[in-house]
């Protein structure tokens, strides 16, 4: 309880989610503020402090806000959530209310949504596989616990499955650990959300879940609130109850937009298209609480998913979060519509901590080799698609035929799988190899003793 | 001094406005509100002083005080600086971690920049003897800070007289007094450490020309955009282009006695991972863990925002102070950009007239008092020291789109640029540095002491290579068109020299522990292999034999696999490809 209680009725104005209050003493940059209107509490937050006028953000609409009759109240303190164990299973809102008909969580301790930054000295480098059993990540964008990777994708595009797939496939390793999924849905549709539920019931993963959901139309502010509140109940989780988070955020490009109207409502100098110049630091704040920190047991590992407006991977959204995030898994029209899923588009994608999580004792001794020769060998066919597309086949050597028959096969048995269906990273490999045997053999820049081990003419049948 | 105080008149993020501080002065140091948070006058209109503060101002309230120092905001510099991992305001991590006893960096938490229980070792320097005149820079002794960096004490810049005293050796805290300097009837204490205002440039006797390349141990920049010792350069990129890949194969490779890496409003777990390969890896020289040549600066994207700033200012006033002991300093700055940002964000809360894109019209003169502080010099007093800070700069532009505010400014004050390109990391060529995109003005500089080293031969044949790439792009728009076949032989046979050195000299891979770092002598015997292959081939072409019956060759296949030798092992694959080669041109030819 705040030790004691401040409040005014002198609002001197208004506008979209912003209300201007004249200032009472010791107000505190940050605290929050409960707005009455006709009976009903409104949060808000302080967020510019003058000597006379006092500028405060409404978490929900300023609709009904009248100046001389509304009471806005001053709490004392800054956002804090509840946070327990027992919130495994629930679904809440953008604040941290239940919303599943459920009772209150009894608190074992009250959180600032904010958090405060990892000291980086403590930071250890994500270094540990997580086999997610889907080839095109496993083998090309190798996700590791502590990493932050997002998904971009574009409308339409089957990211939301991709996500489930990762939930159910790479929970079930490490089963010694305990694994907590936190689920973040920032104004996405009923229908998108019903999805996510119910394919958590049924992998039966809810018991290890936290969701959150703000729908489309809650009000700006408890979109901006929401993923900051599912990543205090990860950092809870993670650094006090010793768990491994994997926190899924979706969809951030909804995020963004609640960001830049307030912003606009603020009246501040816009950066690119319209989006704050804090725009990326905003979004670090939230990302970086992400890692892996000596002395922990657990791990937050982030995985947001944002659709690109226009499919434009230059657009300030994926932009700037490209900037923060460790790599980013690409989705493309084209693969999607060449029936591939997940389509994955390889070139785009990238995993900046994979090199930590493979080689021996990780994965395998000749994952990285096989990398790399995997990406050039593709880019070549499709350099040479690009100039068979002009030219035609027949201008082509015999070995940039087999190049093209490579890029093809590549698409087809190593990116493409099931939606359920679940590779070992061993079975990645080999399958790559046997794509690269379609290559004559010295076009391969891998270590002699590799080709002598892996590859499907010498391998002996294990 | 009376103590100066004000109150808070307003909040707005990391802007605070205090009025009723008696003269404020222009970037002193003030504390802010009952915890005292670190934050720095940055403009004084009227009545007004505006802070920039350097932690977070959540919970502040209007009418808290604030306490002005009159001091400028500073560096300690002496004994201890060297393998720790500083934020921006020089506070080191591992000491906040401990002050807090927490996973978390709090605020308004103050430890002392340089551990003053520590004992150093600290010797005499006897070419300077009570007694004697001594002026600022003047070496009065020495600690072995770690086994490879000597630390020299050196009497601080403002300091001259003569030597009154000094003490024997022995072991001392960097706040005991080691020497007295007297000047009339004025005493000045020489401690280990002193304070330098991180603000301003340290002084140095004279600048010297750039005539030294820095060995980075990266072929595209040694041997294609060299570096000089002293230098500045820029590395804009998009994001996954590479960039931190390649500054920290610079902070960790390269030839140079100290390495800063300033990792300004970037990510934490890279800031990790470097940590981690430093304290693993080790310099070839020397073979110590390069952790003990090595200092961080780490204010990651989620530490407050102003104090990006320092952050910068920090590390290029720790070179400068180094670079006065006569070593050359390596100062990697990840990036640029988010400095900028940062000047962006606290110009519009000041309300100032923006530039374009909404940073401040000051950006480009920001940049530059940062980039001059680069370059070789001769140190300020005896003996005579000459040492150098060269200048990394990341630049990250937003979409990769280097028309952007921050690219241009930078490129008006670096002397070499390395850019990154999209399509290079896209096809995986690493470091997708963009050999038609990039320069480097040091070139010329340095062209004596690398011809000097391959038998006259870098400099032509680092022009040659230029023009088969310049050629190659040309090409591949016809080859685009028509199709490669169409092309006449000696055209077919530019791109595929072209694309041995693309893909045999130019990429390099980071990770590879043979390939990571490429000495001087590799790299020359690379380009050899490559420019006697084009010798070769061309003159078989032009007696008419065809390129195809060129590619079923052997030999150029060794060339791509040259660098994956560990440097002992290349010279005598090189010799084995010279005879393979000569051995299957024979048979071509019919001898």
């Amino acid at each position: 309880m705040p030790l004691y209680v401040r409040e005014t009725r002198q609002i001197t104005g208004a506008k979209g989610s912003l209300v201007f209050v004249k200032s009472l003493p010791k107000v505190a940059y940050g605290e929050l503020v409960e707005i009455d209107v006709e009976g009903e509490t409104r949060l808000g937050q302080v967020v510019d402090i003058s000597q006379e006028i006092t500028v405060v953000q409404v978490f929900g609409s300023s609709l009904g806000i009248t100046p001389g009759r509304t009471v806005v109240r001053l709490r004392g303190e800054t956002l804090k959530i509840p946070v327990s164990t027992d919130m495994l299973g629930r679904i809440f809102n953008g604040l941290g209310k239940p919303i599943d008909g459920g009772p209150e969580i009894l608190p074992e301790d009250y959180l600032d949504i904010h958090g405060d930054p990892l000291n980086p000295a403590l930071r250890m480098p994500p270094s540990e596989f997580i086999e997610t059993g889907i080839s095109v990540i496993d083998g090309m964008l190798t996700l590791v616990r502590g990493q932050k990777l997002p998904i971009f994708s574009g409308s339409g595009l089957p990211h939301n499955k991709i996500a489930m797939q990762i939930v159910r496939q790479a929970s079930v390793k490490g089963s010694g650990e305990s694994f907590a999924v936190v689920f973040g849905a920032v104004g996405v549709t009923f229908e998108e959300a019903m999805y996510f539920i119910n394919e958590l019931k049924g992998m039966g993963a809810i018991d290890r879940t936290v969701a959150f959901l703000a729908p489309a139309s809650a009000p700006p502010v408890e979109k901006l609130a929401l993923p900051r509140v599912a990543l205090t109940t990860a950092e809870y989780l993670a650094w006090r109850q010793d768990m491994h988070v994997l926190a899924i955020l979706t969809d951030m490009t909804n995020y963004c937009e609640s960001l830049k109207e307030i912003s606009a409502a603020r009246e501040e100098v816009p950066g690119r298209r319209g989006y704050p110049g804090y725009m990326y630091t905003d979004l670090a704040t939230m990302y970086e609480r992400a890692g892996r920190v000596e002395g922990k047991k657990g791990s937050v590992t982030i995985m947001p998913i944002l659709t690109m407006p226009d499919d434009d991977i230059t657009h300030p959204i994926p932009d700037l979060t490209g900037y923060i995030t460790e790599g980013q898994i690409v989705l493309s029209r084209d693969l999607w519509r060449k029936g591939i899923y997940p389509p994955v588009d390889v070139f785009l994608s990238l995993s900046r901590m994979m090199k930590e999580g493979i080689g021996p004792g990780k994965t395998r001794e000749d994952h990285h080799q096989v990398f790399s020769q995997l990406m050039s060998a593709y880019a070549e066919g499709q350099r040479l698609r690009e100039i068979i597309a002009i030219v035609g086949v027949e201008s082509l050597s015999e070995k940039d035929k087999k190049y093209l028959e490579f890029a093809d096969e590549f698409e087809l048995k190593f990116i493409n799988q099931g939606e359920t269906e679940r590779r070992s990273i061993e079975e990645t490999l080999d399958l790559a190899w046997d794509l690269l045997a379609i290559l004559p053999e010295e076009e391969l820049k891998i270590r002699d003793e590799y080709v002598k081990k892996y590859h499907p003419k010498y391998r002996v049948s294990r | 001094m009376p103590s100066r105080t004000g109150r808070i008149h307003r909040i707005a993020g990391p802007l605070v406005v205090a009025t009723d501080i008696p003269s404020p002065m222009m970037y002193e140091v003030v504390y802010v509100g009952e915890e005292g948070l670190i934050g720095e006058v940055i403009s004084v209109r009227g009545e007004k002083a505006y802070i920039q503060v350097y932690e977070e101002t959540t919970g502040l309230t209007v009418g808290e005080r604030v306490e002005a120092t009159g001091e400028l905001l500073s560096a300690e510099l002496g004994p201890g600086l060297i393998s720790t991992i500083y934020d921006g305001l020089q506070r080191p991590e591992v000491e906040i971690a401990r002050a807090v006893n927490d996973i978390f960096i709090k605020r308004g938490v103050r430890v002392n920049s340089l551990n003053r229980s520590t004992k150093w070792v600290f010797a005499a320097d006897q070419r300077v003897r009570v007694g004697d005149k001594v002026e600022p820079g003047d070496v009065i002794g020495l600690v072995q800070e770690t086994p490879i960096v000597t630390h020299k004490i050196m009497v601080p810049p403002g300091v001259s007289g003569t030597l009154k005293w000094r003490a024997g050796d022995g072991e001392y805290r960097v706040d005991d007094v080691v020497a007295v300097v007297e000047t009339g009837d004025r005493k000045y204490e020489v401690k280990l450490y002193h304070r330098w205002p991180v603000r301003i440039p340290r002084p140095y006797k004279e600048k010297l020309p750039p005539s030294e390349p820095l060995i980075t141990g990266i072929r595209v920049i040694d041997l294609m955009f060299p570096i000089a010792k002293g230098g500045k350069a820029a590395v804009p990129g998009g994001f996954g282009t590479g960039k931190t890949v390649l500054l920290q194969s610079l902070a960790k490779w390269s030839y140079a006695d100290i390495a800063i890496f300033v990792g300004c409003g970037e990510r934490g777990n890279e800031m990790a991972d470097a940590l981690k390969s430093f304290l693993e890896l080790h310099d070839v020289r020397r073979n110590r863990p390069m952790m003990e040549r090595s200092i961080f600066i780490a204010n990651t994207s989620n530490m407050p925002v102003a104090a990006r700033e320092t952050s910068v200012l920090l590390g290029v006033t720790l070179a400068e102070y180094f670079r006065d002991m006569g070593y050359d300093v390596l100062l990697v700055a990840d990036s640029t950009s988010r400095w900028a940002e940062a000047m962006r964000e606290i110009s519009g809360r000041m309300e100032e007239m923006p530039g374009e894109e909404g940073f401040p019209a000051y950006l480009a003169s920001r940049l530059a008092e940062f980039y001059e502080r680069a370059g070789r010099v001769v140190a300020l007093g005896r003996p005579e020291r000459r040492g150098s800070v060269t200048i990394f700069g990341a630049v990250s532009p937003p979409g990769g789109d280097f028309s952007e505010p921050v690219v241009r400014n930078t490129l008006r004050y670096v002397q070499a640029l390395y850019a990154l390109d999209y399509d290079l990391a896209t096809r995986r060529h690493f470091p997708a540095v963009n050999w038609l995109m990039s320069y480097s003005l040091y070139v010329d500089y340095v062209k004596e002491y690398l011809d000097e080293r391959s038998a006259g031969r870098w400099h032509e044949t680092r022009n040659v290579f230029v023009k088969i790439l310049q050629r190659e792009a040309e090409l591949l728009d016809i080859v685009r068109l028509v199709g490669p076949e169409a092309l006449p032989e000696e055209d077919k046979l530019t791109l595929e020299v072209a694309r041995m050195i693309r893909e045999g000299f130019l990429q390099q891979y980071a990770y590879d522990p043979n390939d990571a770092f490429s000495p001087l002598e590799k790299g020359f015997l690379i380009m050899e292999a490559i420019r006697r292959f084009h010798e070769v081939a061309l003159s078989l072409i032009r007696s008419n034999v065809p390129l195809f019956k060129i590619r079923e060759l052997k030999s150029p296949y060794m060339v791509y696999k040259l660098k994956l030798y560990a440097p002992h092992e290349v010279e005598k694959v090189y010799n084995d490809y010279v005879q393979t080669l000569e051995v299957e041109v024979k048979k071509l030819t019919g001898g």
